[in-house]
């Protein structure tokens, strides 16, 4: 049988086009399995015949990570977008991987309750964010991906079905699959389903906004905000030129705007109910890349930036990203490594740049790798030390 | 025992020999850890100073091919730390220094026998403390605390020990010494917290510093029924409050309590609630008193004035496990998860199977992330007593299997539960976990017989192979 009958027999199959190119690399078959017994059966089948593969949610951060060394199969999700369970009571949600996050959040939204990530860039889907780790301003309180995530059901390389976790939010049986495969960029399986503890949405909120004269005031204010005991649901800064700090209250009516005030004090900003415009947004350039440094590196990493750098983040945790010209980002990336770790994200094809940096336990990565897919099929290169 | 006394001759070069304990009654001190059911003398124990000590420690039971489990303060209660008779007990109780309070960045840096509580001492006067909070946190360690992912009342808010760990510097199953942090690459910090010390031992922990709430408010409530009290909490959660803290006790626990440590308690109460916010004044303010609204159905709601009473009220619940020794000779500690949910039909049916099978089962829970610690009264000097307790500790996690719930919230699988792995999870599950399990310690000598009822035997990876598989190479195997 034939790579594509044997394709063909789990879901509906198609040739790739131009358009579903990864960085340059056309599919052969581009797959969309709508149920994960479907998924299974694609895994197993291109198992079989050796076929290197790479998942695709909504495709807004395709363009992240390094070029795949292979593409025969891209794994479109998209049709697994079903809630398997909303257990509203226990403020828990079950999902498949391909869901929207857009969606969630609308049919979360009817029961006052929300999955606590922003999504960076807006749009995407369960699994994609799982899979790049992303989150926006309120990883500050709520942490990221990584700690929302209660339970995970993957396709292993051979096509094996396995799960972790569970739908309580309190559990420690066995390891903690999700955690490995949240920021894992689909080199470890195909993420399937999820499963999330869920936050009441807040009944009202705030944002806190001051202009720093540089980047030495700007580490005040947030180490002002950061010592309060106002608890910000976020603090974010954007700069340089001119440089904003700016943060987000969330509560009961009576209780965020006194806190907001006492904000306001403390840094001598303005409150307002909307957000900057840059708010969790990521910035632009031709390369984008997460940098990881102490809160109290702020001026450092401003100062190391050069011209045309532009860096926004979470200030309160220490998580930046980072848009510079590809002309010298090299250098930049040096310098931003002395205080932190620095990963490039995207790049413009033919940009040859350092794109992660030194990585701390790289062998016991590669050995995870070997484990999990000992032919280097899934999503080949595009990871830490080539994984 | 030869090779034993070999290896022990190695440690005591590595730590000096009065860091090396092999008298054998000496050794029977460290023969269980909080669970003191399961009992095994260790081969050797060990009291190193340094992380590189145990690096070495570790590559001469590697070379030698002998088992060694990590222990920190031995408070666990699943068996995470039982010893192995053939094997070497590494005990990290001498290495508790604060190295740092960063409080800027909110964070310090710890080894791994300073005790839980200490973290917090530490911080405090920086105006932070650490969340997690075992009912252990006086004794607990915070190695002990990494290896098992520990919880604590106040973890339905602020979450569990992996939310607060930053970095851990680790000694691997190699005999290196690695920092895991929370990037690039992949997230290795959150698949070792909570392995149970089948990974690697800490030697050096970053953990996150949470800034102390600027207020507390904590009341406690008697209802007529469990019914009740239930649906008190139910009504709380769905009001969207996040309390720091729900915990709810039976007539029975709230009984040994009051024998134990004279809580006072509201006289005649089916069961009590504790519920704890915290935060800015102003959030908690307005969230306490519709708390207090939500709580109409108690018949007697008390609000602590300042921390002393606050003491007094949790003294009953943190003394709950304790105290049921004063109302039976022997008990069973429970540690099962519901989905919040399910309380009244699972309650009904723990009650439903005590009385059919004679046995008490005292209920004090975390009721607001629905983690239960049934407490399974027993007398052992009666004939079949201790096994008709085992029955119905089993059932209970029967039912919060069957009802979507796990198998433990917080103690660990340790030696106890491994035998309700594959009860929890499949054959496939089991075998994908511990793929981890083969890329850290491909040897299967770090804490072994732990949380996986059947190892795997690492040399299978399918495709590739590469070398040979320690357990071939040392004639203990053969692949087929």
């Amino acid at each position: 049988m034939s790579a594509l009958d044997a394709l063909a027999k789990a879901c509906e199959v198609r040739p790739g086009e131009d358009g579903d190119a990864v960085q340059g690399v056309t599919p052969s078959y581009v797959a969309e399995p709508a149920t994960v017994a479907e998924a299974a059966e694609l895994m197993r089948a291109a198992a079989e015949h050796g076929l290197t593969v790479v998942p695709r949610g909504a495709g807004t951060k395709m363009h992240w990570g390094a070029p795949p060394d292979g593409c025969d199969l891209l794994v479109d999700t998209r049709r697994l977008h079903r809630i398997v369970e909303h257990a509203a009571g226990d403020l828990v949600v079950k999902t498949e991987a391909g869901l929207a996050l857009d969606d969630l959040r609308e049919a979360l939204a009817g029961s006052r309750q929300q999955l606590a990530l922003d999504p960076l860039p807006p749009g995407g889907t369960v699994g994609g964010v799982l899979a790049t780790g992303t989150a926006g301003p309120r990883r500050l309180l709520y942490g990221s991906a990584r700690d929302l995530l209660i339970g995970v059901t993957v396709v292993r390389a051979d096509g094996v079905v396995a799960h972790a976790g569970g739908k309580v939010v309190k559990n420690v049986a066995g390891y903690d699959l999700g955690k490995l495969f949240t920021g894992s960029y689909g080199t470890l399986g195909l993420i399937v389903e999820a499963a999330f503890r869920l936050h009441p949405l807040p009944r009202a909120t705030a944002y806190v906004s001051a202009t720093a004269a540089d980047a030495g005031q700007a580490l005040a204010m947030v180490q002002a905000l950061l010592g309060s005991a106002l608890v910000p649901t976020a603090i974010e800064v954007d700069g340089p030129g001119p440089i904003t700090v700016a943060a987000l209250f969330e509560g009961v009516p009576d209780g965020v705007p006194p806190r907001a005030e006492a904000a306001c004090a403390l840094i001598g900003g303005r409150t307002g109910e909307g957000p900057p415009g840059w708010w969790g947004r990521l910035p632009e350039g031709e390369v984008l890349a997460e940098v990881r440094a102490l809160p109290t590196a702020l001026a450092d990493l401003f100062g190391g930036l050069g011209g045309a750098a532009r860096i926004r983040g979470s200030a309160g945790r220490g998580v930046w990203h980072v848009a510079l010209p590809a002309d010298g980002a090299d250098d930049v990336l040096e310098r931003l490594r002395r205080h932190g770790s620095a990963v490039v994200l995207a790049a413009p094809a033919g940009v040859r740049l350092d794109r992660w940096g030194p990585i701390p336990a790289l062998p016991l990565m590669r050995r995870v790798k070997d484990q999990f897919d000992p032919e280097h099929r899934l999503a080949p290169g595009r990871f830490v030390g080539g994984i | 025992m030869a090779l034993l006394d070999a290896l022990a001759a190695r440690l005591r070069q590595i730590v000096g020999a009065e860091n090396v304990i092999s008298d054998p009654a000496e050794l029977a001190t460290y023969d269980c850890d909080g669970l003191t059911y399961h009992r095994a003398t260790p081969g050797v124990v060990v009291l190193p100073d340094t992380a590189e000590q145990i690096a070495a420690i570790v590559r001469a039971c590697a070379d030698a091919g002998v088992p060694y489990v990590a222990r920190g303060s031995g408070t666990g209660l699943s068996g995470g730390a039982l010893p192995r008779t053939d094997g070497v007990l590494i005990v990290t109780s001498r290495m508790r220094r604060v190295l740092d309070v960063d409080a800027a960045n909110q964070r310090a840096v710890v080894e791994p026998g300073v005790i839980n509580l200490d973290v917090t001492r530490a911080a405090r006067p920086y105006g932070y403390y650490f969340a997690p909070d075992p009912s252990s946190q006086q004794v607990c360690s915070i190695g002990g605390n990494v290896a098992e992912n520990s919880g604590g009342a106040h973890c339905l808010k602020y979450g569990f020990t992996v939310n607060h760990v930053l970095a851990c510097e680790v000694v691997t199953p190699d005999g290196e010494i690695v920092e895991l942090t929370e990037g690039p690459g992949y997230d290795l910090l959150g698949a070792f917290v909570g392995s149970e010390g089948t990974l690697g031992i800490t030697t050096k922990v970053t953990v996150r510093l949470t800034r102390l709430p600027e207020s507390v408010r904590t009341l406690l409530a008697g209802f007529d029924s469990m019914e009740r009290a239930g649906a008190a909490v139910s009504a709380i959660i769905a009001d969207g409050v996040v309390p720091a803290a729900i915990e709810m006790m039976d007539a029975l626990s709230i009984e040994a309590a009051e024998a134990a440590v004279s809580c006072g308690y509201p006289p005649g109460a089916g069961a009590v609630l504790i519920v704890e916010l915290d935060g800015p004044a102003s959030e908690v303010d307005a969230q306490f008193e519709r708390v207090k609204e939500l709580c109409a159905e108690a018949f007697e709601l008390r609000v602590a004035a300042d921390d002393v009473e606050r003491g007094l009220i949790w003294r009953g619940r943190k003394s709950a496990f304790a105290a049921v020794g004063r109302i039976s000779p022997d008990y069973i500690v429970q540690d099962g998860v519901i989905p919040r949910t399910m309380l009244p039909q699972v309650l009904a049916r723990i009650d439903a199977i005590s009385r059919e099978r004679g046995v008490r089962v005292a209920n004090v829970f975390h009721a607001g992330d629905g983690n239960l610690h049934p407490l399974v009264l027993f007398d052992g000097s009666e004939a079949g007593a201790g096994e008709r307790a085992e029955e119905v500790s089993g059932r209970i996690i029967d039912l919060c299997i069957e009802h979507g719930g796990s198998i433990t919230g917080e103690h660990g699988v340790g030696i106890d539960k491994a035998k309700h792995m594959p009860r929890m999870f499949t054959g496939e599950d089991l075998d994908t976990m511990q793929m981890v399990r083969c890329a850290f310690d491909p040897a299967g000598l770090c804490n072994p017989g732990k949380i996986y009822p059947t190892p795997r035997l690492c040399g299978e990876v399918p495709g590739r192979r590469r070398g040979v598989h320690p357990l071939v190479e040392s004639g203990k195997a053969d692949l087929f």
